[in-house]
């Protein structure tokens, strides 16, 4: 069962509470998003932790219902 | 996850300096996200390695254990992981890779 951008940004939320979450549904189809985050808890970490914790908030989905989430994280300036 | 296939996936990523799991091959890609780090690798220069995860359940569900990451494609360099589609064509556009390349002394000639 494809998920839903309200779904991927609740999600988010609980896990990154201060974010700036953006979500973008590409196709339509419930499958294919991309998400631009900012938050302050990314900072200081290399890409592949920022993402790696945007996963976890995602409790594995990603890969499984979420095939395809194009991911773009960053810090507030 | 299996020590064989712990092992197995240790030995396929250090066989070579730049090592891809993708869906398919470098020629028929399976999947558009594999495609996008194979055109990057290409138009970096590198030789690299790759290994079409379709043909090994073992691997492509290893391998996501192995380094914490849930999709494929994956991108090692000198056995160390480097990312994802996305974080592979953000460090490409930067100019990151490149410097990736350069700093573990891996031959790189970028098509102009």
């Amino acid at each position: 069962m494809p998920m839903s951008a309200g779904e991927i940004e609740a999600l988010i939320r609980v896990a990154l509470p201060d974010a700036h979450v953006r979500i973008e549904d590409l196709r339509g189809d419930g499958d294919h998003y991309a998400a631009y985050i900012v938050s302050e808890s990314f900072r200081g970490l290399n890409r592949v932790k920022q993402h790696q914790m945007v996963y976890a908030a995602l409790k594995g989905r990603m890969g499984n219902e979420l095939h395809a989430l194009a991911l773009q994280t960053s810090v507030p300036e | 996850m299996d020590t064989p296939t712990y092992q197995r996936i240790k030995q396929e990523i250090d066989s070579s300096d730049v090592f891809l799991f993708m869906k398919g091959t470098p020629v028929f890609p399976q999947c558009g996200f594999s495609a996008a780090v194979v055109q990057v690798l290409s138009a970096s220069g590198v030789k690299f390695k790759s290994m079409d995860v379709l043909q090994e359940p073992d691997i492509r569900e290893g391998i996501k254990s192995f380094s914490d990451w849930p999709t494929i494609p994956q991108l090692y360099v000198k056995g160390e992981f480097v990312g994802g589609c996305d974080i592979v064509r953000e460090m490409y556009e930067d100019g990151e890779l490149a410097q990736v390349f350069s700093d573990n002394g891996i031959p790189a000639t970028p098509m102009a």
